[in-house]
């Protein structure tokens, strides 16, 4: 043989220079703009959704009791702490009275004096009444001078209207009293219902003005999430429908509760609805107010209807819809949607049938002229 | 006739191969380098694109959202809405910033999205796994750049997001991937700082005798609750309608709502043309400097070769070959390692491109670019090699 040197080295060489030139063609179709794009597809089923709202509150007592004087003054004890379940009526603590005891007893000793004053009218009156019959009697038998008499009876008149007068000048200073006492007894804090103290504003010694809350009680039983939902996602909210409340503190657990009532103004800055959601059954231990809870409303189940996810929705040209497989080809299908549900299924009500082949997850933004690669799970997403 | 380049070729092929092949590794990288510049442009681009808008509102004068920072109301969509032309005007917020997920914690730019359902603008365009946002809190739409899953638990400043759903390149101008979570959230997240610094503010706000007034008691609360509420957005992205031109639409908004508007070539503009261009210049003349290396190193290349071989020329020309047939054989060979060269950089940029951390965009113009410089350089070295073999002496086949 004369060249096999020479056919080993030609073998060895399209060895290399074959595959680099397969890679080559490879490299060339399979990436950058040539390259089809991977895409999952789905089918578009028919069933039911549940719509559910998701809004966000926090927890407010529903009855917020501020208690404080009503004229200015300075606190003059507490007798509660926060925290502290107290009973209506009871007194929480006291106003300084300052010279109201001093003044209360100076109107008992004006009673006192008042009353001395009655008993010398009446005595005087008395006196008055004995000696005007005994004139008068006097007059009968010609004993004295009429002008007598009539002075006798206009000191009558004089001692009678003096024991009137005395009589409810006392009448007026226990009135005075009664007032005073009744000033004193509003000095009292007193708890207007059963409750928790939730907040001490000020301590013994602090001067308040008139209507400042001295100490704020709750109504325990009384709590409520004072919700907010997006308006744009608040279709189908009513009073009565379940809830789920799940505070910040205790993300695992759900509490039930309902929408109690539905606030007829909305915040116009925010563009949310608000709406009070109560708990069924108070929680226990009770959260603190103020504390974040996420709140989801329950809707009924609509009836089934084609359901697609909204994974799969697309806008093109401004319109909204889903790249329907037809053909192997895309088209695009422009969309009427319906009600969505939480977990993203959204209802078609105009544009696609049950059984349609819908593309639901593509790498890169699709156009009708694209090829696609049809993949089970797109490259990198982890199952 | 026989093809001299052929045979000499295969008659050192190991080296010749290994030439190309080195010579290939260095025109990867620069056809790589080239990719780098244009994945950064098309950071910017898709950016614009993965919007959805048209035209995009921003606080006046200013370069917003993505160069400059830029705060409007957020109530002020409203007013763009009604305006001829508008179909759809979406507040957005944009954010870079850290977001933890367990110990560590990846950076990324945080988008704060309109309430409303897909394909409103500011959403991402298309999802890769999972699904969209539905609640109005507290859910996020990560890129898979970040490194999280569907079900992830990300923080965001103090709130805990769950990742619902995936995409892919949703970058911001520098690369960072994005994170798209509900605008109300967003806006907090951009306003709300840590918690130290919200007691500390509460603190000297309590210390201020013109806030904390004895008299006027809720005076300080409500002075509290208005520093830490949040009613400003970025931008607001407006989506005009088919019959309306962008500067139609545009002109009402500069004109009576004072704001400053851009429509998509402006903004193309300011990404490209301002946010990037330093590193664009930089990334570029890294390109020419290592074009020029190559053609240096592919000049010597085959000016080594040829020179290996001068004796071999030498005996040509004492045989008589025709200076035409030695010329062509050294152009040839430089031709056919320009070609290997070529394809071996293709495909290790090809591999190569998906291993950078940020994006690498290889473009057909740019390979095909690429292969015509890369023949041209190899003709212009070869011209050097053919006049050393043409001035050879023939005498030098005998000497020596």
């Amino acid at each position: 043989m004369k060249f096999p040197p020479l056919q080993r080295r030609t073998l060895a060489l399209v060895v290399i220079i074959i595959p680099l030139l397969l890679l080559f063609i490879y490299v060339a179709l399979r990436s950058g703009p040539l390259a089809p794009i991977a895409a999952t597809v789905s089918t578009v089923e028919s069933r039911s959704v549940a719509p559910a709202l998701a809004g966000i509150g926090t927890v407010q007592a529903r009855f917020t009791y501020k208690i404080g004087p009503t004229v200015a003054g300075r606190v003059k004890r507490l007798d509660v702490h926060v925290g502290d379940i107290v009973k209506a009526g009871q007194v929480l603590g006291e106003m300084d009275a300052v010279d109201l005891d001093d003044r209360v007893s100076a109107q008992q000793a004006a009673i006192k004096s008042s009353e001395a004053a009655l008993r010398q009218a009446a005595a005087k009156e008395t006196f008055a009444q004995t000696q005007a019959t005994r004139y008068e009697q006097l007059l009968s038998v010609r004993g004295t001078s009429e002008e007598t008499v009539v002075t006798k009876r206009q000191e009558l008149a004089v001692a009678s209207a003096a024991l009137v007068a005395s009589r409810e000048d006392i009448v007026r200073l226990r009135a005075e009293l009664e007032a005073l006492r009744a000033q004193r007894g509003n000095l009292r804090l007193v708890a207007p219902v059963a409750g928790l103290v939730a907040a001490r504003d000020a301590d013994p010694g602090t001067t308040v003005v008139a209507g400042q809350a001295v100490i704020e009680v709750i109504d325990t039983a009384g709590l409520w999430v004072d919700t907010r939902f997006d308006q744009i996602s608040a279709e189908g909210l009513a009073i009565g429908l379940p809830a789920k409340i799940v505070l910040r503190s205790r993300r695992s657990q759900a509490v039930a509760g309902h929408v109690l009532r539905i606030e007829p103004r909305a915040d116009a800055v925010t563009e949310e609805t608000l709406a009070k959601i109560v708990f069924n059954a108070p929680p226990v231990p009770l959260p603190p107010l103020g504390e974040l809870a996420e709140v989801t409303v329950q809707l009924g189940e609509l009836p089934a209807a084609p359901t697609i996810s909204n994974a799969a929705i697309r806008t093109v040209d401004g319109k909204r819809g889903v790249w329907k497989l037809v053909e192997g080809g895309l088209t695009f299908t422009p969309v009427v949607l319906g009600r969505s549900s939480l977990d993203g299924l959204v209802q078609v009500l105009e544009g696609l049938s049950v059984g349609d082949q819908i593309v639901l997850y593509s790498e890169k933004t699709l156009s009708a002229k694209s090829r696609i690669n049809i993949v089970d799970r797109l490259p990198g997403v982890s199952p | 006739m026989i093809s001299l380049a052929g045979r000499d070729i295969l008659h050192a092929w190991g080296k010749f191969i290994f030439t190309g092949i080195g010579l290939g590794l260095l025109i990867g990288v620069t056809l790589t380098m080239a990719g780098v510049y244009r994945g950064m442009v098309d950071d910017g681009k898709v950016l614009l694109d993965n919007s959805g808008a048209n035209l995009w509102v921003v606080q006046r004068d200013t370069l917003g959202p993505y160069a400059e920072s830029s705060s409007i109301p957020d109530d002020l969509w409203r007013s763009i809405r009604t305006l001829p032309g508008v179909a759809e005007a979406a507040n957005v917020t944009y954010l870079t910033m850290q977001v933890g997920r367990g110990e560590k914690d990846v950076r990324a730019m945080v988008v704060g999205i309109a309430a409303g359902e897909p394909g409103t603008s500011g959403w991402p365009p298309q999802l890769v796994a999972g699904r969209q946002i539905t609640r109005g809190h507290y859910e996020a739409v990560a890129d898979i750049a970040t490194g999280f899953r569907l079900g992830d638990d990300v923080k965001i400043r103090r709130n805990h997001y769950t990742v619902v759903g995936l995409t892919r390149r949703m970058v911001s101008s520098s690369g960072d991937p994005m994170v798209f979570i509900p605008l109300k959230d967003a806006q907090e997240a951009q306003f709300l700082k840590d918690n130290d610094a919200i007691l500390m503010q509460r603190r000297r706000t309590g210390a201020n005798p013109a806030f904390n007034r004895p008299g006027v008691p809720g005076l300080l609360d409500a002075v509290i609750a208005s520093q830490t509420s949040n009613n400003s957005v970025n931008a607001v992205l407006v989506r005009i309608q088919s019959e309306y031109s962008p500067q139609e639409v545009a002109e009402p908004i500069r004109r009576w709502k004072r704001l400053t508007v851009y429509d998509r070539a402006q903004m193309e503009e300011i990404l490209v043309g301002k946010l990037i261009a330093t590193s664009a210049k930089q990334i570029a003349m890294f390109l020419v400097i290592l074009a020029v290396v190559s053609a240096a190193i592919v000049a010597f290349i085959i000016y080594t070769l040829t020179m290996d071989k001068i004796r071999e020329i030498a005996v040509l020309k004492l045989i008589g070959t025709r200076n035409r047939t030695i010329s062509g054989m050294i152009l040839q060979q430089a031709l056919v390692l320009g070609v290997i060269g070529f394809v071996v950089g293709k495909i290790t940029a090809t591999f190569a491109a998906p291993l950078f951390p940020k994006y690498v965009l290889l473009m057909p113009i740019d390979s095909i670019l690429g292969f015509f410089a890369v023949m041209v350089i190899c003709v212009l070295a070869s011209v050097v090699a053919i006049r050393m073999a043409l001035k050879v002496d023939p005498a030098e086949a005998i000497g020596g």
